[in-house]
């Protein structure tokens, strides 16, 4: 996950490929493991010093709605690589049990709960918005969002905030 | 002082023997590294993290730094912009970070 940095102090006349310098990442699913590679990849962005642009859209603003952020669970059916049958995976629980068990393994890794993770990708400086589209779609409000959303745009904002970036659709 | 051109580096661009570090050497590289004059926050984070690598082998993720040192992430970032993970561990004499958080 981290760019390959092959500057060094002796050999500057190495020539290095032009080092990324901005992402846009589009998180677009509502499932834990739908949300978390983006956020990632996110903050991960922003540790190495490039900058970084959340953009969440359809499923993927429950990872910014207040109520529902904190609540966020992995899908048990319909994933082979759970290695869950569908019809247990259906079973009532299994999605809070894998979805405990993901976060204990998360925790282990420092990976925050996505309330932190959010809060903490703000605070690296990055910006977070969300979906007109989905925002209309869902009759959501700004009130409902947490206050890390900086804002609801529209696709075209969500282009011209990107220039010269690097775009990451999750 | 050893000058800092003549001193063995590691692939990363980091000091390859943790013996070559020292306080002053630090400065000289947050100078090379666009950091500038390091002050007392610098410090708290780079004494954070050489007392847990050499605990643990490894620079804490931020999340552990901003949680223990007392250096908030936004002041991290503000403190060693462009890169505060890597920045932070270079100038203290460190491998680059393995983690991903």
């Amino acid at each position: 996950m981290k760019t390959q940095e092959t500057q060094t102090l002796e050999r500057p006349e190495e020539k290095a490929p032009e080092p990324i310098e901005k992402v846009s990442i589009i998180i677009s699913k509502g499932s834990l493991e739908g949300v978390y590679p983006g956020l990632i990849m996110a903050n991960g962005a922003r540790m190495e010093g490039i900058e970084a642009t959340l953009f969440f859209t359809f499923f993927g603003l429950e990872a910014v709605i207040d109520k529902r952020m904190d609540n966020l669970k992995v899908a048990t059916v319909g994933n082979p690589a759970m290695h869950i049958p569908t019809m247990i995976g259906g079973l009532p629980g299994m999605s809070s049990f894998a979805t405990k068990k993901m976060q204990g393994e998360m925790e282990k890794l420092d990976i925050p709960p996505v309330r932190e993770f959010i809060e903490m990708i703000h605070d690296t400086g990055a910006e977070i918005y969300v979906c007109k589209a989905t925002v209309d779609m869902f009759h959501l409000e700004e009130e409902d969002f947490c206050e890390q959303v900086d804002g609801v745009i529209t696709v075209g904002e969500f282009y011209e905030k990107s220039a010269g970036a690097e775009i990451i659709f999750t | 002082m050893p000058e800092l051109k003549t001193l063995e580096l590691d692939k990363d661009g980091h000091l390859a023997n943790l013996d070559d570090w020292s306080p002053e050497l630090a400065q000289d590289l947050s100078t090379q590294e666009g950091v500038g004059q390091l002050n007392d926050r610098h410090w708290m984070v780079i004494n954070y993290i050489r007392d847990q690598f050499m605990e643990k082998g490894d620079a804490p993720s931020i999340r552990k730094l901003t949680k223990q040192s007392g250096v908030s992430t936004k002041e991290l970032y503000q403190l060693f912009p462009k890169g505060p993970a890597k920045k932070a561990a270079k100038i203290a004499g460190l491998p680059k970070p393995k983690g991903c958080i």
